[in-house]
């Protein structure tokens, strides 16, 4: 299933938020999404979920999602969402309820998905029981758990510790190589854009517009922590947002 | 540095803020409160007027008991109880979800709720009566609308402070509404309506013994208030001391539901 934007703007009261946004999210890549702090990416990405509307524009889903889909448009959040008086397993089991699905598929469907983020030991562990990092791989199963046609995340593995970022990013790739999915990825971070992105969609500051779109042609698989042309294709990024950044910044001094 | 003039272990200064259960002390408190008004009224430290022996309304009460009158007393009580604050607390904390969850709903209730929450329901007994007749239907209209203000108020705050960002999750998998209420807003609200519900189940014990005070023959109201009348201190305190025993267990049982129910908390 692809996402296509067509001019969207959005404003809250009198902030513009978003200005004119064309973009299309080709089936079965990552797209990330980088920008100076308060440019609206989480606004488009609550946009592109249906979470919100828009003040302008279309955002169009093309194709039908796959059969076997429980919910095509599907968020992966920077604070993780998980239900604190629910086990890990009774998390997932939450976004399958609905679908009255029959017991021995639900539980197939939940041992597929811990098995995958490696959380089968912990099926019965509370959310209080876990670290940062087992948290957002519960948010990930539950995620994959509904066979999402297209993956929404928030800035997913802001809330960690550097190593365990690395561990989940190599997690992600591994997961995305087996099926590929298709994803929005948002983020501060240039280094996981530049791991995870087939292209990166810079944003400039608020009202965001896209500045540019760079394209990375290296598979994902070939991508390792510390490669040289990441690390200029990561440079060139930031070359491009300093600027961005540093007006930003200043910007919400004025307020 | 010098080694030997400064060396000193770090002043531990994190204790504190973190209150344990522990049951004795609550016991002990009891225990010594007792025997000092029994020692006090057994060497005349203080008159019989101003306070009876503990052992003298132990006495009372096991007459009581003997007699086969307590459970006379007692069972009508419980389940005016029972009936009035199952009323008051269901129908509050279904109207405190609504005020939580609907704007239109909010704005028509909170005022009226903050209107009715201060009038004491006491003072509404003889409209009571007339409305809901003078046997038990008066008696649970009162305690039912007792438990019910302060049920709703902790109810719509604790749905106001259920994490939005959990109920955004629960709507960005497409769960209905339903599903949304039932297993987001409600459990994530059941802190806040269990602490509301120790509050809400205090009252409807105080407003038990002025619901009886109305055309009640048997019930711990009347029977406090009978021995009122007639300077029955060791009765009256007998009576007291069934009210002050109701308190304890109601609190302990939510204590026993909190423990069970909220054991996700950090
Ligand atoms: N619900 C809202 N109501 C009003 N203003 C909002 C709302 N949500 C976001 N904004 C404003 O819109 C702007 C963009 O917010 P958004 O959260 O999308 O930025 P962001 O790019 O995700 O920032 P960050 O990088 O800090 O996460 C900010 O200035 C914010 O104050
Ligand atoms: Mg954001």
């Amino acid at each position: 299933m692809e996402i296509r934007l067509n001019g969207i703007t959005h404003a809250y009261g009198d902030t513009a938020v978003l200005r004119d946004i064309s973009l299309a999210v080709p089936s079965g890549k990552i797209v990330c999404i980088v920008g100076p702090s308060g440019c609206g990416k989480s606004t488009l990405l609550r946009l592109m979920g249906g979470l919100e509307q828009p003040s302008e524009g279309e955002i169009l889903q093309m194709g039908d999602a796959p059969s076997g889909c429980l919910n095509p448009l599907t968020y992966i959040f920077q604070d993780f969402a998980l239900l604190p008086w629910r086990s890990v397993r009774g998390n997932v089991s939450l976004v399958l309820e609905d679908h009255n699905l029959p017991k021995a598929e639900v539980n197939r469907i939940i041992s597929d998905v811990l098995a995958r983020t490696k959380l089968t030991d912990f099926a019965n562990a509370l959310p209080k029981q876990l670290s940062g990092g087992m948290k957002q791989r519960v948010a990930i199963a539950r995620a994959l758990a509904v066979n999402p046609a297209v993956m929404l995340m928030d800035e997913p593995l802001s809330a960690l510790d550097s190593q365990t970022r690395e561990l989940l990013m190599d997690d992600l790739i591994a997961l995305w190589t087996r099926t590929p999915f298709t994803a929005i990825y948002v983020t501060h971070n240039l280094a996981e854009a530049v791991r995870l992105g087939h292209s990166i969609v810079v944003l400039s500051r608020r009202p965001g517009e896209i500045r540019e779109i760079v394209h990375l042609d290296q598979p994902l698989s070939e991508r390792h922590f510390g490669d040289a042309t990441l690390e200029e294709r990561q440079h060139y990024l930031w070359s491009l947002m300093r600027d961005e950044a540093r007006a930003a910044d200043a910007e919400l001094l004025d307020v | 540095m010098s080694e030997t003039a400064h060396t000193r272990p770090v002043r531990f200064r994190g204790g504190g803020f973190a209150p344990k259960p522990n049951r004795k002390i609550g016991i002990v408190v009891f225990v010594v409160l007792i025997l000092l008004a029994e020692i006090g009224t057994r060497n005349g430290f203080i008159s019989a007027l101003t306070l009876p022996k503990p052992s003298d309304v132990l006495g009372t009460f096991a007459e009581l008991y003997q007699s086969g009158l307590l459970w006379k007393h007692l069972i009508p009580s419980l389940s005016r109880l029972a009936v009035g604050a199952c009323l008051g607390v269901i129908v509050g904390v279904g109207t405190g979800i609504l005020i939580g969850l609907f704007s239109h709903i909010r704005a028509g209730l909170v005022p009226l709720v903050a209107a009715i929450f201060p009038i004491p329901k006491i003072a509404l007994l003889p409209l009571f009566v007339i409305w809901f007749g003078i046997d038990e239907g008066s008696k649970y209209a009162l305690i039912a609308f007792g438990t019910f203000t302060p049920t709703v108020v902790a109810t719509y705050g604790a749905v106001d402070n259920v994490d939005r960002g959990l109920i955004r999750m629960g709507q960005s998998f497409g769960l209905s509404w339903m599903s949304i209420v039932r297993k987001i807003v409600l459990p994530g609200a059941m802190p806040g309506i269990l602490s509301g519900l120790r509050i809400s189940l205090a009252i409807a014990i105080i407003l038990l013994v002025a619901a009886e005070m109305l055309g009640a023959e048997y019930g711990i109201g009347a029977y406090i208030l009978e021995a009122g009348s007639l300077y029955d201190l060791e009765r009256l305190f007998a009576g007291v001391v069934i009210l002050s025993v109701l308190g304890v267990l109601v609190s302990a049982a939510i204590g026993l539901i909190e423990r069970r129910l909220l054991n996700w908390r950090v």
